[in-house]
């Protein structure tokens, strides 16, 4: 078998509204390597969020296999799945989703706060990530004091902190103008060749065209 | 390792910060708190202080003591159309040869008073005349600090001797030295022997207030010569009258000799009054039990003040839920990417928990430092006595703590189990 990262073995997941049953995803299959690149494009409705969520292991399967790194995960309760959450995705969202009331050094250093690593290395790393995203004289600004495309950038950091197995990125320029989002997505692919597996979720075709491949789905089956 | 103390600390820390963020929001919602705790405190010092007091006023009358009192009755309808009223009432010398022969009475000491202005050179003042026996110093607990008092051969030569209340002492001697010196009551002489110490007034004990510091002692035998067995009386009314009393003992002190006789003692001493004494007038004083009444009073007033206390701080504490709870909603998408960054429901649980109990920390302590106060205040300005218990701060600040805890709980819950995914896409 090859380094597979993830493993999708006939995964379907239904939604109950009442008693009618929503089926969002259809036996999906899917295998991805270690530092790919993949862009997972589809209308709204076809089940793409839905895809996010198990990705993420916000959310479990209704029937199937999840396999991480090689062990099953669609089964595990609330703590291991927020501590693989913890140690191996980084969420990289639309609307940035940064918390407002703290520094961007503090956004960027949020992950570790929940690994029980203490204040000084992590303010240390968060430092050294905002170096790297370019932000390092903005470090003690509130995100509302940035632009779109800075808050993106801080929400890549926040991402990249933890040294995840992969990155979920949810519309990553939904919010921004193209030039920024053409940044931000050169940004992303920079680090996907240094080696980090990137998965970018988006209804924008040149967004897309960034990935290695592109799955597209539709009515909650993979089309292509 | 997860949840060591560092980790606590810094949960701390991010907690005071959000509190710090809506300062206006977390003083009112800790008002609740404040408040109560500071009643709580407050209000046990008033009632420590009034029991403080009714207990110093009961021992003072002795906690072995018996004490009669002899009570004028009320007057027969139609004799008070005269001018001059004689009343005879009170205890009489047989009294106290009967209740002396009870076996437990170890002493016995009698009282005839009467009020008199007390004069000395061109200073004078009203007084409480008391005649007595030499043993009377020993059974009410009075100190001799100036000179002596009087002693059986005093009052068996029948010496114009008198001892002064500290009262009486520094209204006519401000400056002099009163041994020696020669007062005036009425038109007859006595030689100042001594002076005894000062006792603190005590009111509001449920019983007559006297302030001793004004009495006059001398031996009976002398009172008896110089002045007999009728009170000076007083004037009442418009009419001129006077209320004359013909009394031959005012009190009646007994001194029992184990404290577990008393409540016999007492017993009996009722039977044979009521048996020798047509009317009621006499009255029976047992410190012992008023001191248990005024225990039992506290222990009431204590629940009451308890219940009063516990109401106002679930009142707080479901203050402290209404804006926990508001905020929970606020921050439901902060939440949800707290929980999509790794942070595990009970983190959640002690992020919210904590701003609970530093909410209602801070509301205890300031409480507790208001509480303080009042009592002060109260002391100053009512002159009461208020005694602040450390118990009494130390159980509502830890109420407080546990009112922050108790009412944090469902917020704090209701914040982690929100769904992730739904908290993500809360606007």
């Amino acid at each position: 078998m090859a380094d597979n990262l993830i493993e999708f073995e006939n995964i379907s997941k239904i939604y109950k509204i009442g008693e009618i049953k929503i089926p969002a995803l259809k036996n999906i299959s899917l295998a991805i390597e270690r530092g790919s690149h993949i862009s997972l494009m589809g209308p709204s409705g076809s089940g793409k969020t839905t895809m996010l969520n198990l990705l993420g292991c916000l959310d479990t399967p209704t029937t199937g296999k999840y396999i991480m790194e090689g062990k099953e995960i669609s089964s595990l309760g609330d703590d291991s799945l927020s501590e693989i959450r913890s140690r191996k995705i980084g969420f990289i969202f639309q609307s940035y989703n940064l918390i407002p009331h703290l520094t961007v050094i503090e956004n960027i250093g949020l992950p570790l706060f929940y690994q029980g690593i203490n204040e000084k290395s992590i303010a240390e790393r968060a430092s050294v990530m905002a170096e790297v995203v370019g932000l390092k004289d903005r470090v003690r600004h509130k995100p509302a004091e940035l632009s779109g495309g800075q808050q993106q950038r801080v929400a890549i950091a926040r991402a990249l902190i933890n040294n995840p197995a992969f990155i979920l990125a949810d519309e990553p320029t939904g919010n921004l103008d193209t030039k920024t989002g053409r940044e931000i997505m050169e940004l992303l692919n920079k680090l996907n060749e240094e080696g980090t597996t990137l998965f970018v979720i988006t209804h924008d075709s040149k967004v897309a065209d960034y990935g290695d491949i592109v799955i597209r789905i539709l009515d909650g089956q993979i089309v292509e | 390792m997860r949840f060591n103390i560092l980790h606590i600390i810094r949960i701390f820390r991010a907690g005071w910060k959000n509190i710090y963020l809506h300062k206006l929001r977390s003083l009112l919602t800790m008002l609740g708190i404040v408040f109560g705790v500071a009643s709580v405190i407050a209000m046990l010092a008033i009632g420590e202080g009034a029991s403080f007091e009714a207990r110093e006023k009961i021992k003072e009358l002795g906690s072995n003591n018996i004490i009669v009192r002899a009570v004028k009755p009320p007057p027969a309808p139609g004799t008070e159309q005269q001018t001059t009223f004689l009343a005879a009432y009170g205890i009489n010398p047989l009294d106290l040869r009967r209740i002396k022969s009870i076996p437990s009475v170890e002493q016995i000491v009698p009282t005839w008073e009467d009020k008199r202005d007390v004069w000395y050179l061109d200073k004078s003042t009203s007084a409480r005349l008391v005649g007595t026996y030499p043993g009377y110093p020993g059974v009410m607990n009075l100190i001799v600090v100036k000179g002596r008092f009087f002693n059986q051969v005093d009052y068996e030569m029948i010496k114009p001797y008198a001892v002064l209340g500290s009262s009486i002492k520094n209204k006519l001697f401000p400056l002099e030295e009163p041994i020696g010196k020669t007062i005036r009551i009425g038109l007859n002489y006595f030689t100042v022997i001594g002076v005894v110490s000062e006792r603190a007034i005590v009111s509001g004990t449920g019983f007559e207030a006297e302030d001793i510091n004004f009495d006059v002692y001398m031996p009976l035998t002398t009172q008896r010569i110089y002045y007999g067995e009728y009170t000076s009386g007083e004037r009442r009314g418009g009419r001129m009258s006077i209320d004359r009393s013909w009394v031959k003992y005012h009190r009646l002190i007994i001194k029992v000799a184990e404290t577990e006789q008393i409540i016999t003692t007492a017993a009996i001493t009722e039977d044979i009054l009521r048996a020798n004494h047509k009317q009621q007038d006499y009255e029976i004083l047992v410190p012992l039990q008023l001191l248990k009444q005024a225990e039992h009073t506290k222990k009431i007033f204590n629940i009451v003040l308890g219940a009063i206390a516990a109401i106002s701080l679930v009142v707080g504490g479901i203050g402290i839920m209404n804006i926990m709870l508001a905020t929970v909603t606020e921050r439901t998408r902060e939440i949800g990417i707290r929980r999509a960054l790794g942070a595990k429901r009970k983190d959640i649980i002690s992020q919210f928990l904590i701003e609970a109990v530093i909410l209602s920390s801070i509301g205890g302590f300031i409480g507790v430092l208001l509480g303080m106060a009042i009592p002060n205040i109260v002391t100053k300005f009512a002159s009461m006595i208020t005694i602040i218990t450390y118990w009494s701060i130390l159980v509502s600040f830890g109420i407080s703590v546990a009112i922050g805890i108790t009412f944090g709980i469902y917020p704090a819950r209701k914040a982690a189990y929100l769904d992730p995914i739904e908290a993500l896409r809360y606007e």
